[in-house]
C-alpha cells in the first residue's frame, strides 16, 4: 500500500516501516523517536555507569514487553507466558556459557539460547494452534507452562541438577553466568557494562524497526486480519493456524533475546523469572502502554520498571500495589491503553489544526488509522 | 434469465473417480452428523458453471451445515465433494479458497476495526501484486458503490453497505464459486433489489457460480436459475422456481400459508 505521507525527509527510507498498521508515520514521529533513542543513549553519559547497569535491565524488559505487544496486539494471541521463553533463554545461555567460557563458547551460547527459546515457542505453538487451542485457553496454557517451569526450576537445588559445570541451583538460582561476548577463537570482543547497555539498546531499536516493517508488510495485514476475525480470514485463503504459529514463534525468539540480555547483565538467573509476578508484568506493560502500539508497550515497560525500581530502592513495598492500581485505572479509563489514546488526540489535533483536511477517500485514504 | 440451462449441457465427461468435470461442484452422499443428530444426509448435489442456485428450506433443514461442508469449516461424516473436477473433501478451508471458492457469511462479517480499503486489501493481496492494490480497490469499490467510503472504518458502515463490502471482498478473490448465506437478511426493499441485481450480474457477467441460502421467496424468484429445497438434511425437491412454487409438498413443508 502506498503511504501518502511521503512528504518530509527520508521518505523512501521510512516507507518500509510505515503503514496503517502502526501509529506514528509522520516526520514528527520519527524525529521524536530519534530524540528518545538519543536520550536513552545519553543516559550512561549523564548518570554514569550505574545507570547503564540498571538501564540495561529495563531495556531487556522492554524487549520482553514488545514480544507480547507483537503477538497480542497484532495477532490477538494473549500469551501469559512470554517469560517462559525469556527465562529458558537465560538458563540456556548460562548452561552453555558456564561450561565453555571462551569467546567461541559465549558466541555459541548466545546463538544457542535464542535458538532454544525459538524452538520452544515453535513447539508449544505447534501443539496449541494445531491442536485447536484458541483465545483464553492459549492464555491459560502459556501461564501454566511458565508456572510449571517455575516449580521445576525451583526444585533443582540438589547437586545432581547440574549440566556439566553449570548448577541449576533451585531457588538460589544459577550464578556466575559470564558476560556477553562475541567472537571466534581469540579474536572477538567481550562486552562490558557500558557495551552491554548499548548492545541492549541497539537490539531494542533494531527489533522495533524490524517488527514495524513486518507488521506493515503483507504478512502484517494477514496477522491483523487473523486478530480481527480468524474464520473470516481463513475464508480468504489464509492459513491462519500457520500465521499464528509463525507470530508466536517470532514472539518467543524476541522474548528469548530479552532473556539472554537480562541474564548476562545480571550474571544470574533464578526461577522467579518464571513466577506469576514476572509473568504478569508483560501483560501489564502491554495493557497500560497499549498492546497495539509496540512503542507504547516499550514506554510502559521502561516507565513502570523504573518506578518499581525507585520504590524498591526507597524500601517501599508498595510497588506491586501501585502497578496493580495503575493497571486497573488504565484499563477502566482507556481500555485500549495510553499510546492509542494519545494517537487519537494527535489525529484530532491535526484535523483541528488543518480546517480543510484531506477527505478520507482516495488517494489520501491511507492516512493512518489506529486499529 | 438463466444463462446456463442445465438441460442444454453436452454429455458430461466423467473421469475415473466418477467426478463430472464439466460441473463446477458436485457432492456425493454428503453426510454430517453432530452427535446423534444428522444435519446433512446423503446429499447428491450438482451445480453448473455460472449457475445461480438458491437453497431454501425450513429452519434446521441443514442449509448452513451444507454450506459449511462446502467451505471446509466442517468436515463431513461421509461422502465426497468434487469441485472443478477434483476431490476437495479433505482440503482445509484456505486451500479451497485458493482454488476459487468464496464465502459470504450470514452475519455481515467485515473487519469492523479496519477501513473499507484495508478490508479489501486482505483478499486482494492474495490474488494481485502490491502495485495493483489501489487500482483494484478503486475498481471494486466503484462497482459496489462504496468509493466514498474508502477510508471509513467498516464498523461504521450501514448494514447494506457492509453486505455490499462483503460481497466485494468475496469477488476480490476472483472466485469461480461463491457461497452466500442469507445475503439480504435485514435489508430494506431497495437494498435487497440492489443485491439481487449485483448477484445476477456476478452470475451473468462474471460467470461465477453461486449458491445462495435464502428465506425470502420473492428474492429467490428474482434471482434464481434453479432452486433446491432441503428438508431434514436431504434434498427434498429441485427444479425451476415456478415448479418449486407450484409444488404442494414444498408449500406444505416450507412456504406455509402465505403462498
Amino acid at each position: 500500500m502506498s503511504v501518502d505521507s511521503s512528504d518530509g525527509p527520508l521518505a523512501a527510507v521510512r516507507r518500509p516501516f510505515e503503514g496503517p498498521n502502526t501509529m506514528g508515520n509522520s516526520p514528527a514521529f520519527w524525529l521524536g523517536l530519534a530524540v528518545a533513542v538519543a536520550v536513552l543513549a545519553a543516559m550512561p553519559v549523564l548518570f554514569g555507569l550505574y545507570a547503564a547497569e540498571v538501564g540495561a535491565v529495563f531495556l531487556a524488559y522492554a524487549l520482553l514487553g514488545m514480544s507480547l505487544a507483537f503477538i497480542w496486539g497484532y495477532c490477538g494471541i494473549l500469551s501469559f507466558g512470554q517469560v517462559a521463553f525469556f527465562g529458558v533463554a537465560g538458563y540456556a545461555f548460562g548452561i552453555v556459557a558456564i561450561n565453555v567460557a571462551t569467546l567461541t563458547g559465549l558466541t555459541v551460547a548466545l546463538i544457542a539460547s535464542i535458538a532454544v527459546s525459538t524452538v520452544f515457542a515453535a513447539a508449544l505453538g505447534y501443539f496449541m494452534f494445531y491442536g485447536g487451542v484458541r483465545d483464553v485457553y492459549v492464555t491459560i496454557l502459556t501461564l501454566v507452562v511458565a508456572l510449571v517451569l517455575y516449580t521445576f526450576m525451583g526444585q533443582t537445588a540438589g547437586g545432581e541438577w547440574a549440566v556439566g559445570d553449570a548448577r541449576l541451583g533451585g531457588f538460589n538460582g544459577m550464578s556466575g553466568v559470564p558476560d556477553l561476548a562475541v567472537g571466534v577463537g581469540s579474536t572477538g570482543v567481550e562486552i562490558g557494562l557500558l557495551g552491554h547497555y548499548y548492545v541492549t539498546l541497539g537490539a531494542l531499536v533494531a527489533t522495533y524497526l524490524g517488527l514495524r516493517a513486518l507488521v506493515n508488510s503483507q504478512f502484517g495485514y494477514a496477522m491483523v486480519a487473523t486478530r480481527e476475525d480468524e474464520d473470516r480470514t481463513a475464508m480468504f485463503g489464509y492459513d491462519t493456524t500457520f500465521i499464528k504459529l509463525v507470530v508466536f514463534t517470532i514472539g518467543g525468539a524476541i522474548a528469548g533475546l530479552g532473556g539472554v540480555l537480562f541474564t548476562t547483565q545480571n550474571n544470574y538467573v533464578d526461577p522467579s523469572v518464571f513466577g506469576i509476578t514476572a509473568a504478569a508484568l508483560p501483560v501489564v506493560w502491554a495493557s497500560v502502554g497499549g498492546r497495539t502500539s509496540l512503542l507504547g508497550t516499550v514506554g510502559a515497560a521502561l516507565a513502570i520498571q523504573f518506578v518499581d525500581y525507585r520504590l524498591a530502592l526507597s524500601g517501599s513495598e508498595w510497588a506491586l500495589v501501585l502497578i496493580g492500581s495503575l493497571l486497573v485505572i488504565v484499563v477502566l479509563l482507556m481500555p485500549e491503553g495510553v499510546a492509542p489514546r494519545l494517537h487519537e488526540y494527535v489525529l484530532e489535533y491535526r484535523e483541528d489544526a488543518d480546517p480543510s483536511p484531506v477527505p478520507r477517500e482516495p488517494p489520501a485514504a491511507t492516512e493512518e488509522v489506529s486499529d | 434469465m438463466a444463462t446456463s440451462d442445465p438441460s442444454v449441457k453436452t454429455t458430461p465427461a466423467v473421469d475415473e473417480t466418477g467426478a463430472d468435470s464439466s460441473r463446477i461442484l458436485q457432492t456425493r452422499g454428503l453426510r454430517k452428523e453432530f452427535g446423534g443428530l444428522t444435519a446433512t444426509d446423503a446429499v447428491d448435489f450438482t451445480l453448473e458453471e455460472g449457475e445461480l442456485r438458491c437453497l431454501i428450506g425450513p429452519n434446521g433443514a441443514g442449509k448452513s451445515t451444507f454450506l459449511n461442508l462446502l467451505t471446509g469449516q466442517l468436515a463431513p461424516t461421509a461422502g465426497e465433494i468434487y469441485y472443478d473436477g477434483a476431490d476437495i473433501t479433505g482440503l482445509p478451508s484456505h486451500e479451497r479458497v485458493g482454488r476459487g471458492i468464496s464465502m459470504k457469511f450470514q452475519v455481515p462479517s467485515v473487519y469492523e476495526g479496519l477501513t473499507v480499503a484495508q478490508n479489501l486489501r486482505i483478499p486482494l493481496q492474495q490474488v494481485v501484486e502490491p502495485d495493483a492494490f489501489d487500482a483494484r480497490t478503486r475498481e471494486i469499490l466503484e462497482r459496489f458503490d462504496l468509493l466514498e467510503q474508502w477510508g471509513t472504518v467498516a464498523g461504521e458502515l450501514s448494514h447494506g453497505q457492509q453486505q455490499r463490502l462483503e460481497i466485494g471482498m468475496a469477488m476480490a478473490m476472483e472466485p469461480k464459486l461463491m457461497l452466500l448465506d442469507e445475503p439480504v437478511a435485514g435489508l430494506s426493499i431497495e437494498e435487497t433489489a440492489d443485491i439481487a441485481e449485483l448477484l445476477r450480474e456476478i452470475a451473468d457477467d462474471d460467470g461465477v457460480a453461486l449458491i445462495v441460502i435464502e428465506h425470502d421467496i420473492d428474492f429467490v424468484e428474482t434471482i434464481a436459475d434453479r432452486v433446491t429445497v432441503l428438508d431434514g438434511g436431504s434434498i427434498f425437491r429441485e427444479g425451476p422456481i415456478e415448479e418449486i412454487k407450484a409444488d404442494p409438498e414444498v408449500k406444505r413443508i416450507y412456504l406455509g400459508e402465505d403462498h
